[in-house]
């Protein structure tokens, strides 16, 4: 009897968890498979999703001498993981540079070692790179200074990929920590 | 001259009950939601050469009224819209929390750019006659 009530209790708790709180990211739905990387790790490693299977992912684009829109994307995420504490170790962040030429595993490992040593870069060759910014609709563009350098303009919306490799949401640029905890909590319930 | 009074007089009280109202009867919606479409063909028609504007290219949401977008794809296609990609016949649903000006790319767009203007919600009895005024102007201009 007992046995029944408790299971019963799990169900509705289950109901409201599913159908409670909203997120204050933008949702898709249906949510699909997230569109698969085929890129190296900043960590050495092949980089894929599935390597995060069973962890909720946060995906953005970027490039390792952007002086506004990474650092601040990657100080919130960087803030939101620690606002998390334990919870923190089912959020992998990834971040895939849209500057091949100038950004190799070495130079993202020591660009995102200064935000949060768990952030893993995705680099590979222009064409693996732009394969992964067209399956995720992301859009740079090269800027020329006078002096010859180069700034790249470049989309900077943070995908959040579910524990089970589903695109669920999107974040657009600048929210605050507090969304992405609150999002990522509601996230890694399930 | 009392001939006119006795016309305007009945004139200026409506006028007065009608921003009353409007300037102090709380707004409902029916919806948070502003839906906007991409029709099945879109893709095609632009590729073909043919000029298709599906969304304005400014959108304008009020905090605590309309402050959701929905954003559908019914083309064959993925569409990026705003600031996501969408494969077809999926839906984005992207809340807003605070008032300002965001920018998006959007390929939904010949310029490629979408702005999305967020208002305050209307509180103040003159900035709610504001948002009815435009909101039955836009109604008869559509």
């Amino acid at each position: 009897m007992i046995r029944r009530f408790a299971l019963l209790l799990l169900l509705v708790g289950a109901a409201f968890a599913n159908t409670g709180e909203a997120l204050k990211a933008g949702v898709l739905s249906p949510s699909l498979a997230a569109p698969e990387l085929a890129l190296h790790g900043s960590d050495g490693k092949p980089l894929n999703l599935a390597r995060f299977r069973g962890k909720v992912v946060l995906l953005a684009f970027g490039f390792s001498n952007c002086s506004e829109v990474c650092p601040i994307t990657l100080a919130t995420l960087a803030g939101a993981r620690r606002k998390l504490a334990s919870a923190a170790a089912g959020v992998q962040v990834v971040y895939v540079t849209v500057d091949p030429e100038r950004d190799d595993a070495a130079q993202m490992r020591k660009f995102l070692g200064s935000f949060d040593a768990t952030f893993v870069g995705g680099v590979g060759t222009r064409a693996e790179i732009d394969a992964a910014q067209k399956s995720y609709g992301i859009s740079s563009k090269k800027n020329i200074n006078a002096d010859g350098s180069y700034t790249i303009g470049h989309s900077s919306s943070i995908y959040m990929i579910d524990r089970a490799g589903r695109l669920r949401a999107v974040m657009p640029y600048g929210h605050s920590v507090d969304d992405f905890v609150h999002d990522l909590t509601i996230l890694l319930r399930g | 001259m009392r001939r006119a009074w006795h016309i305007s007089l009945p004139l200026l009280v409506a006028l007065l009950v009608a921003l009353s109202w409007a300037g102090f009867a709380p707004i409902r919606v029916s919806s948070h939601e502003e839906l906007f479409e991409i029709p099945r063909g879109t893709y095609a028609r632009r590729a073909a050469g043919n000029p298709v504007e599906i969304l304005p290219s400014r959108l304008r949401l009020t905090l605590g009224l309309n402050d959701v977008l929905l954003l559908r794809n019914r083309d064959d296609v993925p569409q990026v819209f705003g600031p996501t990609i969408m494969m077809p016949g999926q839906e984005f649903r992207l809340p807003f929390e605070q008032a300002a000006s965001y920018q998006f790319a959007c390929t939904a767009h010949a310029s490629g750019q979408m702005t999305i203007v967020v208002e305050p919600e209307p509180v103040m009895p003159w900035s709610r006659i504001h948002w009815r005024a435009r909101q039955w102007w836009e109604k008869r201009s559509r």
